[in-house]
């Protein structure tokens, strides 16, 4: 749990934007994209209001449960060094003030989404919530090297929302969404340990490069980036898929799994020698791929509805 | 002219203070918004008035 006696001593008062950063603004940047693309891919139209409404209210989710997150993780976000920064740890706001903010937008978040949109959409970001709060952050984070995995689902239920808040249904499309940005989150987390190596070691979570080893964890990748690459091609198959979505998966898969190559192949002497090229590389590149991915499936979803290809 | 002299605890949190004024006013705006168009989108009629109800029940 956290301690919250090193947050007490402030050297000022938080602003504004110590709040916002508890929300976690970049993973909300994702977050708000991938929703989007599933509120736009949805074949049920939606008035403009209510998209955004739903956008915003989902984004509002997202942040409140990253403040649950650092409310929780605030003991080891003070060890690491890409972390150390956070409101928290660097005592610009009390640990009990992000448990209050996310609780309170968590609420706030669902009911406003149910009520602007539909219940299941609003019972999906309350699962959403839950599961990267409880789940991930309190459970599995610190018990399991397969953290990653499992609660990367968290990461990729925002799509399925924005579907749902359209439709009001689940369907295969959204859960092809949902399984690409699952599939593209081990490999992307495993690649920033491997140059953010002593972070996870120094805060004692058992990422995969602590508890099986370095190699292990360049041949998961490998497997990982093999199967996310078969799960991507393939969707360009689907009715969220079309020519330009297949042409990006394409190029994008082959680029990626020769990055995956690249890692599986160097040893640590090499990877100190040029500070962890390739590893970085391919984690730049696993921020395109997804951008790239969900970008051509709301163009195929345009394209759909001007009849273009119909 | 303000009759109290701001102190520096009021300057520093002037900031925040109009940042969260200014999400207060987003958030009347976001619900009256909503209000409009989900009373304007749905088959939304107005229960019958008093004046109504005497006519329908003569």
């Amino acid at each position: 749990m956290t301690d919250t006696s090193a947050t007490n001593s402030f050297e000022g008062d938080a602003q504004f934007s110590d709040y916002v950063a508890l929300l976690k603004p970049r993973v909300m940047s994702l977050v708000v994209f991938t929703a989007f693309v599933g509120l736009l891919a949805a074949p049920s139209p939606i008035h403009p209001f209510l998209g955004f409404c739903a956008i915003l209210f989902i984004a509002i989710g997202g942040g409140a449960s990253g403040a649950l997150n650092m409310w929780w993780d605030a003991d080891i976000d003070a060890v690491m060094r890409r972390t150390k920064k956070r409101p928290i740890p660097a005592g610009k706001v009390m640990a009990s003030e992000a448990l209050a903010l996310g609780l309170a937008l968590s609420g706030f978040s669902v009911i406003f989404l149910g009520l602007a949109t539909n219940w299941i959409a609003a019972g999906l970001l309350a699962f959403t919530i839950f599961f990267y709060v409880v789940i991930y952050t309190m459970w599995l984070k610190r018990a399991t090297p397969q953290n990653i995995v499992i609660g990367g689902a968290a990461g990729a239920f925002p799509p399925m929302i924005g579907w749902a808040a359209a439709t009001g249904t689940f369907s295969i499309e959204s859960i092809l969404m949902f399984s690409l940005t699952f599939m593209w989150t081990p490999p992307h987390f495993w690649a920033l340990a491997l140059f953010m190596r002593s972070d996870y070691d120094d805060a004692n979570v058992p990422m995969l490069t602590v508890t099986h080893g370095r190699r292990s964890t360049r041949k998961h990748i490998l497997v990982y980036t093999i199967l996310l690459a078969a799960l991507a091609i393939g969707t360009g198959f689907t009715s969220i898929g079309g020519y330009i979505y297949l042409a990006t998966a394409i190029v994008l898969n082959a680029l990626f799994l020769k990055g995956a190559w690249d890692i599986v192949r160097r040893n640590e002497e090499m990877c100190e020698a040029d500070d962890f090229k390739a590893e970085r590389r391919f984690f730049k590149l696993s921020l395109i791929y997804l951008f790239a991915h969900f970008t051509a499936i709301l163009i195929e979803a345009g394209l759909d509805k001007f009849g273009v290809f119909a | 002219m303000s009759l109290v002299k701001p102190s520096a605890v009021h300057k520093r949190r002037a900031g925040l203070n109009t940042s969260v004024g200014l999400a207060l006013a987003a958030f009347i705006a976001l619900v009256f918004g909503l209000t409009v168009v989900k009373v304007g989108n749905m088959d939304f009629t107005m229960p019958p008035g008093p004046e109504q109800e005497v006519q329908n029940g003569d």
